[in-house]
């Protein structure tokens, strides 16, 4: 315990904005834009954000699914920021996600059986003709009735969809799952049933989680630690117990005191901000939330803030969190 | 610890069971339609009666050609259920040995076509960069003649007879396959599981094959079905016009053809293999739709 699995030291995704037919792209997408975290064995890492923010890419970042641009990560003290597939392979099994959409997440041409077997097999500790059992065994784990092992994915409802999933996650015998978004497409009742699935399941077999979400009160019953993230960057991170009491940068307070109104279309909780969401591929200069924020000074549109510590696992990026800290203008009451 | 990986050994071998009793689902989902079962059961017989011609024409030697001039013409009697043709052959065993080159010239046509396409699309599909784009042209190019015309050019310049033939016509009509597999395998590398395979390391020929591949095969096995029809037509075409089929041997097509000019008089000579025609171009579209709608109500 305590000693961090996944060490991120500046890392960059960008996409290319423009397609020229020759040479370098000129315009690029920043969906990850310099980020530092390290992500604690055994903790639950919330990551929140506004949509678009750049939250599932740095999720697929860390797995080296998404396009390195520049940075160090590091997995159990090893770089694998420079692996190709052929390298990344030992660790493929060790890092594992779970997606939003449970129903795209499945081939719907597969029994359960088959997508669990295929991913059965990066676990060396299992022998081929055990597969079956495992299969069984791994269903039995996330409460589904193993009689369905011949099924297909149609034949599930979402939240058994989702469970599949997660039995997917764990059949590699994982040591880091990331979940994105993994509970927003489902009902709230159903949602709350894979949560406690997967506090269960994070005591039974140490496991730990990076959890993508937009829900703010989800996030506080769930995560110990969570990253707030704006345009590309991780602006604070903080004990969830403590972080939307006493926030340290001026986003995170928006965030908590926007007012959440349902989105009838994705079921999703959506927090709206005064002011427009940043341009990935052209962010303001400066501190990147400084068009929005209330407490701006000139400094904030000339230079970027650098990250600072503020106690043992937390950090912000702010130029007048000090400040701010002392004047208590943030705290929630 | 022990009992219960015993109890998860004895789940796995009830489960095997059941799914065993499930797997005869589907393909009885598919006799209980009434239309798509006499389709299925036309087409085999058909097949039956051309693989095993020599047994089942009545004047097999008539059949493969040999004239009897002194029967030229005659109506369906007891001797000849169908008639006889301008040369006196029967023309029931004409039509049983013309199955033969209609029926295996259209699977080989169809076969060979999806064999080329398919590989092609869900490359080009499934890499977007040049080796896609290459193939997106040459399909392209293919697309924008007309595919008879084509076939007929080739078949000049190959030479005549009915093999060659088929290969006129595989060469146009294999563009087809690649641009439905294409299209299809460029929306299902955008789905989740696709990434999760990735995420698993598998690399692109194992994707492709196992997550794409049994994810564009409904479309494919529609289409050539659908195909078998037209590709049954199209060999004719060809014999029709001297270039496919070389009497004295023919096809269902050749045969409407040759009975042309008679058509007022002596009808049965172009009814009778353009029935047949008829038949099994009719029953491959019902047996095609019905299996689209049962594998489609899979996804
Ligand atoms: N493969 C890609 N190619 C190009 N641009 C991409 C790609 N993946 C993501 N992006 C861009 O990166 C940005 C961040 O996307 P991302 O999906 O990470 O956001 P998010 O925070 O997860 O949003 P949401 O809450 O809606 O899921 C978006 O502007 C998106 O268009
Ligand atoms: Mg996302």
């Amino acid at each position: 315990m305590n000693k961090p699995l996944i060490k991120l030291e500046q890392i960059n995704t960008w996409f290319p904005d423009n397609k020229p037919v020759f040479g370098k792209p000129t315009s690029w997408i920043k969906a990850v834009n310099d980020v530092s975290l390290n992500i604690i064995e055994g903790e639950c890492l919330g990551l929140v954000g506004e949509s678009g923010c750049g939250k599932s890419t740095m999720g697929r970042t860390i797995l080296r699914l998404a396009p390195l641009y520049s940075g160090k990560i590091k997995f159990m003290g090893d770089d694998i920021s420079k692996s190709d597939d052929k390298g990344l392979k030992p660790y493929r099994a060790k890092m594992q996600m779970v997606f939003q959409d449970p129903k795209a997440s499945l081939n719907p041409k597969m029994t359960i059986f088959k997508i669990l077997s295929e991913a059965t097999a990066l676990n060396l500790r299992v022998a081929k003709e055990n597969y079956l059992e495992q299969a069984v065994k791994l269903l039995d784990l996330v409460d589904l009735r193993p009689e369905h092992i011949y099924r297909y994915p149609h034949e599930f409802s979402g939240g058994q969809q989702q469970r599949i999933c997660v039995a997917r996650a764990l059949a590699t015998d994982p040591k880091f799952i990331v979940f994105d978004e993994a509970t927003s497409a489902l009902d709230v009742s159903v949602q709350a049933q894979v949560i406690n699935l997967m506090k269960d399941l994070q005591n039974k077999l140490d496991l730990t989680y990076l959890f993508i979400s937009h829900d703010l009160s989800i996030m506080e019953h769930v995560c110990s630690r969570v990253a707030v993230m704006y345009a590309g960057q991780i602006i604070e991170v903080q004990d969830s117990g403590s972080l939307f009491d006493t926030p340290r940068h001026p986003y995170t307070k928006a965030l908590k005191n926007a007012v959440p109104i349902a989105d009838p279309e994705s079921g999703k909780e959506l927090g709206i901000l005064k002011g427009e969401v940043p341009k990935l591929s052209d962010p303001p200069s400066g501190c990147h939330f400084h068009p929005r924020c209330d407490y701006k000074e000139n400094i904030c549109v000339e230079k970027s803030p650098k990250v600072r510590k503020t106690g043992k696992n937390s950090q912000v990026k702010c130029h007048f969190h000090e400040e701010l800290w002392k004047r208590g203008v943030l705290r929630y009451t | 610890m022990a009992i219960q990986e015993n109890s998860y050994q004895m789940m796995a071998k009830k489960v095997v069971k059941e799914h065993q009793k499930q797997k005869w689902f589907q393909l009885q989902l598919l006799l209980k339609r009434k239309a798509a079962c006499l389709s299925l059961i036309i087409l085999v017989l058909t097949v039956l009666a051309a693989v095993f011609a020599p047994w089942v024409a009545p004047y097999p030697e008539q059949g493969q050609g040999v004239l009897n001039i002194e029967n030229r013409l005659q109506p369906p009697s007891s001797a000849s259920l169908l008639g006889t043709d301008i040369y006196g052959r029967d023309m029931l065993s004409r039509v049983i040995y013309g199955a033969r080159i209609s029926l295996f010239g259209s699977a080989c046509i169809v076969f060979f076509a999806a064999l080329i396409g398919v590989p092609l699309g869900l490359w080009a599909g499934y890499n977007e960069g040049i080796s896609g784009a290459v193939i997106s042209r040459v399909v392209e190019l293919f697309l924008s003649f007309p595919s008879t015309l084509s076939a007929i050019a080739i078949s000049i310049i190959v030479g005549v007879g009915w093999p060659t033939a088929i290969i006129a016509l595989i060469i146009p009509w294999w563009p087809w396959y690649t641009r439905l597999v294409q299209g299809e395998a460029l929306s299902i590398k955008r789905m989740l599981y696709i990434e999760a395979a990735q995420m698993l390391g598998y690399g692109k020929i194992y994707i492709i094959f196992r997550h794409i591949l049994p994810n564009v095969m409904t479309p494919v096995i529609v289409m050539i079905l659908l195909d078998l029809g037209p590709a049954i037509i199209a060999i004719g075409l060809l014999s029709f016009l001297g270039l496919g089929t070389q009497p004295p041997m023919a096809d269902w097509g050749l045969m409407v053809w040759e009975g042309a000019p008679n058509i007022l008089s002596e009808w049965w000579i172009s009814i009778v293999p353009g029935g047949a025609m008829f038949m099994v171009v009719i029953a491959f579209n019902i047996f095609g739709d019905a299996l689209k709608d049962i594998l489609g109500s899979n996804r």
